[in-house]
């Protein structure tokens, strides 16, 4: 059966690569948004895939 | 709202791996087992969050938020009194006779323990309830998506069904737990940084606190009375309404969640399945009603943020969508969205799977076709995945033209629904209870929700046949119509049962407490459902007192 870790994983790194790029790329904002929420939410997504990942890889 | 190209590019790769996870699983689906039912082959941390996703539809996500803003604290009830004590009940006493007893579906069950006619009224009134839910809530995602997003009715629809057709139809009940343990993820990780950001402009828990009513944050101290909170309700109708008759009757004896758990590899993971889904579970209301309290303590502050109006009063369906809309930029406005269409994703899957297996074990081969060999009945689940999909379609067009008509359906649900949790409990902890008690206990439990909703008055709703008594809220009126039909069936089924024969004990083995031998207890004691059972108990104890 199929390892869910691993399509999970890369899904979260592709969006996770997506924010991130477009975080650094524009300075998308909303009305009540002081900060670049895309570069964060990106970075964390690229983390949270890659623990994923590494569990799919590890077992 | 406007949508950029960024948002739409995070929908498509969500759609490409939904659809390949299903592409993926296609070539394990030999048989209807493996198609219907998974054949006890998944892990329990892949079940136990599609447990919990199968529950988090778009119109829960979109309501608990709303009702956040509405009621406050008090929502959190839901899964604090409501959600979190059932599924340990139902993991740590309940799920040794759904898995043990061999049974494929929970009507199967009460065929197994009762009798044919028992299992009829649940399998048909079930299937029919799953089609009209994810019509209804289709219907509601379709209408949103419209007038939010400038999407027609139609492709809203056509497409969120189409793929959830089309994954479900490749890879049976394991592709739509598996996407449902991806949307699990991806509906938390979509809403968690609302609340974050909502909560830290509202000046943290303790600038909400300063800005609402105590009513509004906290949970239990203004339960005494139904005028004292928002929500009109009082204590004993809460606890024996909601954490009682509605939650149990709901995580117990709902076979779309326990599908998840006996799809599990042994009995010791289907029983922790909802257990291990508990801790979870217990956090999802910091994910989704507190940016509702935050909204509306948001809206005090005069910081540019107001609860949407509609013809002059409050729309709290909106809320979520404006706290997006303020708080998410494009490309998280796409994570935002996305998640919503992938909670919608989540609760049509787990309908959709849940009626298939119903339909072609339950009903096509109960009553149509028996003893046709298993290829035939895989083809008639993997038809009956593209019919049911088609007739909830057509229930959300249907809503469209008749939208009085899905509010009565849904009633005449609640009323069905009320008083199943007395047939289970009698069935598996009572071996004196028969066939024709727990088929007359259904019946007159589900007249009884009747009667109390037609004697009685709330918001306008109810007293068809007269006005016995009038509740503050409808809320208040639902918890009651449980509690009568609870009652009523409870009871009839026990005086009924005593003037029967009861079966023999060597047929009840394995069905009912009592004359089933426990499974041994797995060794290490953090695997152990009671023990996983008392932590999560403890935890969601304190989380009632923090916020009490």
């Amino acid at each position: 059966m199929l390892d869910l870790r691993k399509p999970a994983g890369y899904f979260f790194v592709l969006l996770g690569l997506i924010l991130t790029a477009t975080g650094l790329a524009f300075d998308f904002r909303a009305p009540l948004l002081d900060r670049n929420l895309n570069l964060e939410f990106g970075i964390f997504s690229l983390v949270f895939g890659g623990i994923f990942l590494w569990l799919a890889r590890r077992a | 709202m406007s949508l950029h190209f960024v948002d739409y590019l995070v929908l498509v790769l969500y759609f490409g791996f939904v659809l390949g996870i299903g592409w993926f699983l296609r070539k394990h689906v030999r048989t209807s087992s493996e198609f219907l039912t998974s054949a006890h082959s998944l892990p329990l941390w892949i079940t136990s969050l599609a447990f919990l996703a199968a529950n988090m539809g778009a119109l829960e996500m979109i309501g608990m938020c709303g009702s956040g803003a509405k009621y406050g604290m008090l929502t959190s009830h839901f899964y604090w009194v409501g959600a979190i004590p059932a599924m340990l009940f139902v993991g740590v006493f309940m799920m040794p006779f759904y898995y043990g007893s061999k049974a494929r579906s929970v009507p199967e069950y009460l065929k197994l323990r009762f009798d044919e006619k028992t299992r009829g009224f649940n399998a048909i009134t079930f299937a029919v309830m799953t089609i009209f839910s994810s019509g209804i809530s289709m219907y509601a995602l379709g209408i949103l998506l419209q007038a939010i997003f400038g999407w027609s009715f139609t492709f809203s629809v056509l497409m969120s069904a189409g793929i959830v057709l089309a994954y479900t139809y490749l890879g049976g009940l394991s592709s739509a737990i598996y996407n449902e343990v991806l949307q699990f993820f991806l509906i938390v990780a979509g809403f968690a940084p609302l609340a974050i950001l909502s909560v830290q402009k509202a000046g943290g828990w303790q600038g909400i606190e300063a800005r609402l009513s105590p009513q509004m944050t906290q949970a239990w101290r203004h339960l005494a009375n139904p005028a004292d909170n928002p929500m009109g309700v009082e204590v004993f109708g809460l606890i024996m309404g909601l954490g009682f008759v509605l939650s149990f009757g709901y995580w117990c004896t709902n076979y779309l969640v326990i599908q998840r758990a006996m799809a599990a590899r042994t009995m010791t993971d289907a029983r922790n399945t909802p257990i291990v889904g508990a801790f979870p579970k217990m956090l999802i209301p910091f994910v989704v009603i507190v940016p509702g309290v935050a909204a509306a303590a948001l809206s005090q502050l005069g910081a540019g943020y107001s609860i949407p109006l509609k013809n002059g009063g409050p729309d709290y369906d909106k809320v979520l969508f404006s706290l997006m809309e303020q708080f998410y930029p494009s490309g998280m406005l796409g994570v935002g969205l996305t998640a919503l269409v992938a909670s919608f994703m989540s609760g049509m899957a787990g309908n959709v799977t849940a009626f298939n297996t119903v339909w072609t074990y339950d009903i096509y081969q109960s009553y149509i076709r028996k003893n046709a060999p298993d290829s035939h009945y895989l083809w008639m689940g993997r038809m009956a995945t593209i019919f049911g999909t088609a007739m909830s379609i057509g229930a959300a067009y249907l809503a469209t033209q008749f939208n009085n008509m899905m509010d009565f359906l849904q009633l005449i649900f609640g009323f069905v629904n009320a008083p199943l949790f007395a047939t289970f409990l009698l069935g598996m902890f009572w071996k004196r209870a028969t066939g024709n008690g727990a088929f007359s206990g259904l019946v007159a439990g589900t007249a009884a929700a009747a009667l109390t909703y037609s004697l009685t008055l709330a918001e306008g709703k109810g007293g068809w046949l007269g006005v016995l008594h009038e509740f503050p809220s409808s809320m208040a009126q639902n918890f009651w119509v449980a509690i009568n039909a609870w009652t009523v069936c409870f009871f009839v089924t026990i005086v009924v049962s005593l003037f029967g024969k009861p079966r023999p004990e060597e047929e009840l083995v394995g069905l009912v407490y009592g004359v089933t031998k426990h499974e041994a207890e797995p060794a290490v004691w953090y695997k152990r459902p009671a023990v996983l059972a008392l932590v999560a108990a403890i935890l969601c104890l304190g989380l009632n007192l923090i916020f009490y």
